[in-house]
């Protein structure tokens, strides 16, 4: 912001001046904060072992729980002086990856379902929505509590059991809009052509259809990311050394007097990471389907 | 009428059997109880004996088949642990955790509809604005993060309030405003969006324009049409309200059915998890039952359509 020459602002402005208006139109402030916030933890996740300072089981006994602030330890430091910044930045990435590949398996589980039932009809219709059913009425936490203190928790366990988790709504969904689809023209005529079925739903309904799963998936990342960060806050998620925001903000609870900052950094992250995707998902959702209120 | 009830408790039957199946085969298959409860030093006599007199040492479809006879004459079977009947030691938590849930369910209730009504009815006013931006607080702040920041407020730094325990009335505010505030949250975002949809229809437009009182509009045309996605989530609430403390009751060593399951469970105590996870899918399973029974009393159509 030294000396700006105005001679020099063209009158019809550049490609960059009009890329930010129409910016600033269509994407409101929030949505702006929310999908900055979002982009720079899929960052962090990607680079978590280039970015952070120390290794997160790095003990530095000379300055345990040492405050905030200070240049060597920007976050501070835990109980056994392993730096915050850094622990915090690993369990971005494994939040993150726990979350987004529990999403994904959910999501592709219960539209195949939801396929399955909207194409074959009959028994398997009836058997998927009863199991939808069971699935709604468990107790989600309480079952997984159950099955990770049993089996003993692994991270592939950990993302299969999570992947269990809101499956039922891709499978009512997909199928709704899979029986809607398939009495519109463009199913049919495909059909007509001589389609197989794996390619009318492939490749003609699910990219109509794609828009609502989309949506349905920003509202269940979310909770996919509480529930994990629970069941490490309850100690049965992700186990030490390994690190999550969950289990930080467990372990940090201990220390919850002398070294609040243990816990209150993790939880940040998880308050506004939630919020983003909420943010950003209505967005998305008031752009991508109308329908959905 | 009776073809739709019936089908939904057949339904509802189904459910719980599922789950009762569900638990036992995922309790059995994933380790031996024996190991945990007698330790690793433990002679190999003494382990045989241990899964002889328990039952362990039967095929899995054995034991599940004794285990269905022993559930259907009330028998929910003995804590490995305490000798002590499993019903018995997770009927005596019941009311702790009920000191807690419903007292938060009240608070969700008395203020989460009335304010998103507010906010349907007073829309892009500044408490509007204020009623989504806690909705979503509401939704986004895990009940761990908020039960420690209320402990470090009130308990740490002004020590007004005691951080754990269950001694007095005192010891359930933390615990019980920790577990509301996120359901009042949620009930607000989900009343409004039903009032607004509903403000909007035509029929209320005819209400106030044949002269009714906006009173009246408001709460004879309005709220009952409004109704249903608000049962639907205060059914889900009343049905949670045993499952629901189980981070919390952690929190603030509340020793309700909460602690007694992640006690049990570290323990692999077989018959105490299971007998939970049996009466938490019940009570969820019975709640969804009565909210799909009231739809039919709340909207008529839903009877005809539903039952097929």
């Amino acid at each position: 912001m030294a000396t700006i020459n105005l001679s020099e602002t063209s009158r019809t402005p550049g490609w960059y001046a009009t890329f930010i208006t129409r910016l600033r139109r269509n994407l409101p402030f929030t949505v702006a904060l929310g999908i900055l916030w979002l982009t720079a933890m899929v960052v962090v996740a990607v680079f978590a072992d280039q970015i952070r300072p120390y290794n997160i089981t790095a003990m530095d006994l000379s300055s345990r729980l040492s405050h905030p602030g200070a240049l060597k330890h920007l976050l501070g430091t835990d109980e056994l002086g392993r730096d915050v910044l850094s622990r915090l930045l690993q369990s971005v990435r494994v939040s993150l990856i726990i979350a987004f590949g529990a999403t994904i398996l959910s999501a592709v589980f219960g539209t195949a379902l939801g396929f399955a039932a909207a194409q074959f009809r009959g028994a398997v219709e009836h058997l998927v929505l009863v199991l939808a059913d069971f699935q709604a009425a468990l107790p989600f936490l309480i079952m997984s509590l159950a099955v990770l203190a049993f089996f003993g928790s692994s991270m592939v366990l950990l993302v299969c059991l999570m992947g269990f988790y809101g499956w039922e709504r891709y499978a009512r969904i997909a199928r709704g809009l899979a029986i809607s689809a398939s009495s519109q023209g463009y199913a049919a005529s495909v059909v007509q052509l001589g389609a197989t079925p794996a390619r009318v739903y492939f490749h003609h309904i699910l990219p109509n259809v794609a828009s609502t799963l989309i949506v349905s998936m920003t509202l269940t990342f979310p909770e996919i990311i509480l529930m994990e960060s629970g069941l490490s806050f309850l100690g049965l998620g992700v186990q030490p050394p390994e690190t999550s925001l969950g289990n930080m903000v467990g372990f940090g609870r201990e220390y919850l007097t002398r070294a609040p900052w243990i816990m209150l950094a993790p939880s940040v992250v998880i308050m506004l990471t939630t919020l983003s995707i909420s943010i950003v998902g209505d967005w998305l959702r008031d752009k991508l389907d109308p329908t959905l209120s | 009428m009776i073809r739709f009830v019936a089908v939904r408790l057949l339904r509802a039957m189904i459910t719980i059997f599922a789950v009762v199946t569900f638990a036992f085969v995922v309790l059995r298959m994933s380790g031996d109880p024996a190991q945990v409860m007698l330790g690793p030093d433990v002679p190999q006599e003494a382990v045989d004996a241990f899964r002889r007199s328990w039952g362990l040492d039967q095929p899995l479809w054995i034991q599940y088949l004794a285990y269905l006879r022993s559930i259907f004459t009330g028998d929910f079977g003995v804590s490995m642990r305490d000798k002590a009947s499993a019903l018995d030691l997770v009927l005596q938590r019941v009311p702790a955790t009920l000191q807690l849930t419903l007292p938060a369910l009240l608070l969700k209730l008395a203020f989460g509809i009335p304010a998103g009504v507010y906010a349907a009815l007073h829309r892009q006013s500044f408490a509007d604005r204020g009623v989504i931006l806690l909705a979503v607080l509401g939704f986004t702040i895990p009940s761990f993060v908020m039960g420690l920041v209320l402990v470090l407020i009130f308990a740490v730094i002004l020590g007004v309030l005691p951080s754990g325990g269950q001694d007095t009335w005192v010891h359930g505010i933390l615990p019980t405003i920790t577990m509301s505030i996120g359901g009042i949250g949620i009930l607000a975002r989900f009343s409004r969006s039903a009032m607004i949809e509903v403000m909007g229809q035509p029929y209320i437009r005819t209400a106030s324009a044949k002269g009714l009182k906006w009173r009246d509009v408001v709460w004879n045309h309005a709220l009952p049409n409004a109704a249903v996605p608000i049962v639907t989530i205060v059914g889900f609430m009343v049905g949670s309200l045993i499952a629901g403390a189980v981070v919390v009751e952690s929190i603030f060593s509340w020793p309700g059915i909460g602690r007694l399951l992640i006690v049990s469970v570290s323990n692999r105590d077989l018959a105490v998890v299971q007998c939970i996870l049996l009466i938490i899918a019940a009570a969820m399973v019975v709640s969804n039952l009565v909210v799909d029974l009231l739809y039919g009393w709340l909207d008529p159509r839903l009877r005809s359509n539903a039952a097929h």
